[in-house]
């Protein structure tokens, strides 16, 4: 651990985008690449949000709707057992114990939220899993609001039970068949609804990427992940991580994470994409690591993509990361050095689900199992490097009730003979 | 010809230019050079061409659907930049519409000049607006080719002076709030739209196209009454869809289609 001298938690004008979404200086990362037609929209939600940000009742809602609807702060929890393994203290910051389940209530609460502030009385959402839907629809529930969710239509076969939670919640569920028919296409889709309807409709959007502001307003609405975690290390264990660890789909619960620590120079930052089969295969959803830099769904970044620039289909068997591009703040920090990338395989993933299940009594969304298998290697790194006082944060940031089904056909827990189940053992 | 001399021409003749688009590549590169030929030789004054792209958020079911099937058979950007150079030797006015991302690919510099050397005229940008487009103002200047940014019903007026002053060859007017796609009846929203784009543009003869919905002759006669171009999409990608088993016919509904539109832009 190193000791806190910065007690500053605001996040610092370098690793900030500018008023136009640039991170990174102008052209770099992020911007808006969008169609004039949703640029008022836009420009009306950047002055709505700045505005609600800075007045108290806003921020006091909010903060009330984290704290008596969704169950927040989270715990920040010592997993012994697991620290024992790798040799140095591994933290777990709980977001699986948030009200539906992951970190994404945060973000929606807070879009809801301001949704409701600015008159609008329609949200729509997309969705890879059904997990940033179910929590748009609980929102929607919530505060009040008319819900339409785009999903592609190879997710709602996929994800039958989440279709089922959302409507009960009172929403709306597409399907959307064009493209891939998977999150890609459900954003593209989400995007034609908004033009359509963007003076009645705002767009909850799902991660921190798209045009500005989203990047940056999703950040601001899941930073609370950070900087709980940042003041219940310090009360805690009397000093700042070695490292966090965070998954990156798009980057909210990673973003959320580090926004806390990026003045922290003395703690390193961890992000693991999805390596699906490996990022020497073609099937992977890591475009910081393995793709290029282009403009995907609005913004500057790192995407998977051809030789023309058409965008590549992601392969995970996490469908929360399954994406091919990632937030453009993301992108900044892995440009700058100041974020470290890797990507995790499936594999490499559900054997630190099984892993965690066994040692810790918590099964952890597969998403959040990418982080804590990253989040093992490098914490063995620390280990040998700094010995047992050492210490990584982990963002788990969802628990795996969702993935159920994905589990017990990846472990055969379906089948009569198998009993336990272990992660090289498919 | 100049696009903007094939709206004078247009304008010289009191009537308005008819724009037509068909993406590249569909239903493959021979059938989509007919195609546009076709909508040439029946009167189309400006072609655009689309460049087929995977994410294409700004279109609807039938554009996307062509689109898709073009880049499954297996469009490459070069092949877009052949079309156009088949289409431009024609003589007709040919611009390239794109999402953004393809020509960063290619090398937005690079874009322009195999543009110019394939004899294109210039780009439209749905999803680029000329505050995020500094790379691509400067390579068009450089190269000459037109740069037509898009102006919507929900734009405020400041953001409507500041695209039209960086157009060159027109601005497109989306007359309605939505996608692409034909409608029945023609936007309320359009005559508006063009009136306050031509109050507030710095550049008084830039003309205005309007697009998004036309279908047939009469909504091409009345949008003629306020516009000085209709862009006509939708409308030509599903007479190919809908003729996919006989291009023959295809080609016959295309041409009808292209003379009762020139027809409308001509007063009826
Ligand atoms: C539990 C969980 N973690 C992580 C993610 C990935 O999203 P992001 O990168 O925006 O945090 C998801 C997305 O559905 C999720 O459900």
């Amino acid at each position: 651990m190193s000791l806190d001298t910065d007690t500053s938690q605001q996040t610092a004008g370098r690793w900030d985008a500018d008023a136009h979404g640039w991170f990174g200086g102008e052209g770099a990362w992020g911007g808006r690449f969008m169609p004039e037609a949703l640029v008022a929209a836009l420009d009306e939600l950047t002055a709505a949000w700045t505005e609600a940000m800075a007045d108290k009742a806003f921020t006091d809602e909010f903060a009330a709707a984290l704290r008596d609807y969704a169950g927040l702060p989270s715990p920040l929890y010592h997993a012994t057992r697991l620290s024992e393994r790798v040799g140095c203290r591994v933290l777990l910051k709980r977001e699986d114990l948030a009200h539906t389940g992951a970190h994404k209530i945060r973000n929606v609460l807070g879009q809801a939220l301001l949704t409701k502030r600015m008159g609008k009385k329609r949200v729509i959402a997309e969705t890879g899993a059904g997990q940033h839907g179910v929590a748009s629809a609980t929102a929607a529930a919530y505060f009040g609001l008319d819900c339409t969710v785009y999903m592609g239509a190879v997710d709602t076969r996929r994800q039958a039970l989440n279709v089922a939670r959302m409507k009960l919640l009172g929403s709306q569920v597409v399907p959307v068949e064009t493209g891939s028919a998977t999150l890609k296409d459900a954003i593209n889709e989400a995007l034609r609804d908004w033009v359509a309807n963007v003076d009645h409709t705002a767009y909850l959007f799902g991660t921190a990427a798209g045009p500005h502001p989203f990047p940056s307003m999703v950040r601001d609405f899941a930073r609370g992940i950070g900087d709980e975690a940042r003041a219940q290390c310090l009360a805690q264990y009397g000093g700042l991580p070695d490292a966090v660890a965070a998954c990156v789909g798009g980057g909210s619960n990673a973003i959320g994470m580090f926004a806390a620590f990026l003045e922290d120079t003395d703690v390193a930052l961890y992000g693991f994409e999805a390596g699906g089969d490996g990022v020497d295969t073609p099937r992977h959803a890591a475009p910081i690591h393995a793709g290029d830099s282009g403009v995907l769904h609005g913004a500057r970044t790192y995407l998977m993509q051809d030789e023309d620039g058409q965008t590549i289909e992601s392969h995970s068997i996490s469908a929360g990361l399954d994406y091919p591009g990632v937030g453009p703040q993301h992108a900044w920090l892995a440009a700058s050095g100041r974020g470290t990338y890797r990507p995790v395989t499936d594999t490499e993933a559900m054997d630190a689900l099984s892993l965690l299940a066994r040692t810790e009594g918590i099964i952890p969304a597969i998403e959040s199992a990418h982080a804590v298998a990253g989040a093992l290697r490098v914490a063995e790194e620390l280990a040998a490097e700094k010995g047992p006082e050492a210490t990584i944060l982990v963002n788990l940031s969802g628990r795996g009730d969702k993935d159920m089904g994905t589990v017990m056909e990846y472990f055969g827990l379906g089948d009569d003979e198998t009993t336990t189940a272990k992660g090289h053992e498919k | 010809m100049s696009t903007a001399s094939a709206y004078e021409r247009a304008r010289s003749e009191g009537r308005a230019a008819l724009v037509g688009y068909l993406p590249a590549g569909y239903p493959d590169h021979d059938g989509a050079v007919d195609a546009l030929k076709v909508m040439v030789d029946a009167g189309c004054d400006v072609i655009e061409i689309g460049l087929p792209y995977t994410d294409p958020v700004m279109d609807g079911p039938v554009i996307q659907a062509a689109a898709q099937a073009a880049l499954e058979g297996g469009t490459r950007t070069t092949d877009v930049l052949r079309t156009v150079e088949a289409v431009a030797a024609t003589g007709v006015p040919t611009l390239v519409m794109t999402y953004w991302n393809p020509v960063e690919r290619y090398g937005v510099e690079k874009f322009a000049a195999s543009l110019a050397d394939a004899g294109g005229a210039g780009l439209i940008t749905p999803d680029l607006t000329p505050d995020f487009a500094p790379e691509w103002i400067a390579a068009a200047d450089e190269h000459d080719l037109d740069k037509v940014f898009l102006v919507s019903p929900s734009s405020t007026d400041e953001r409507i002076t500041m695209t039209t002053a960086e157009c060159r060859g027109f601005v497109y007017a989306t007359a309605v709030m939505g996608v692409t796609g034909a409608r029945t009846t023609t936007s309320g929203l359009a005559g508006p739209l063009v009136e306050r784009t031509k109050r507030l543009t710095a550049q008084p003869a830039l003309p205005v196209g309007v697009g998004l919905g036309v279908s047939n002759g009469a909504q091409a006669a009345d949008v003629a009454q306020f516009a000085d171009g209709v862009i006509v999409g939708s409308a030509f990608v599903r007479t190919l869809l809908d003729h996919r088993d006989d291009r023959a016919a295809g080609l016959a509904a295309l041409r009808t289609l292209t003379e009762d539109l020139a027809r409308g832009v001509r007063g009826g």
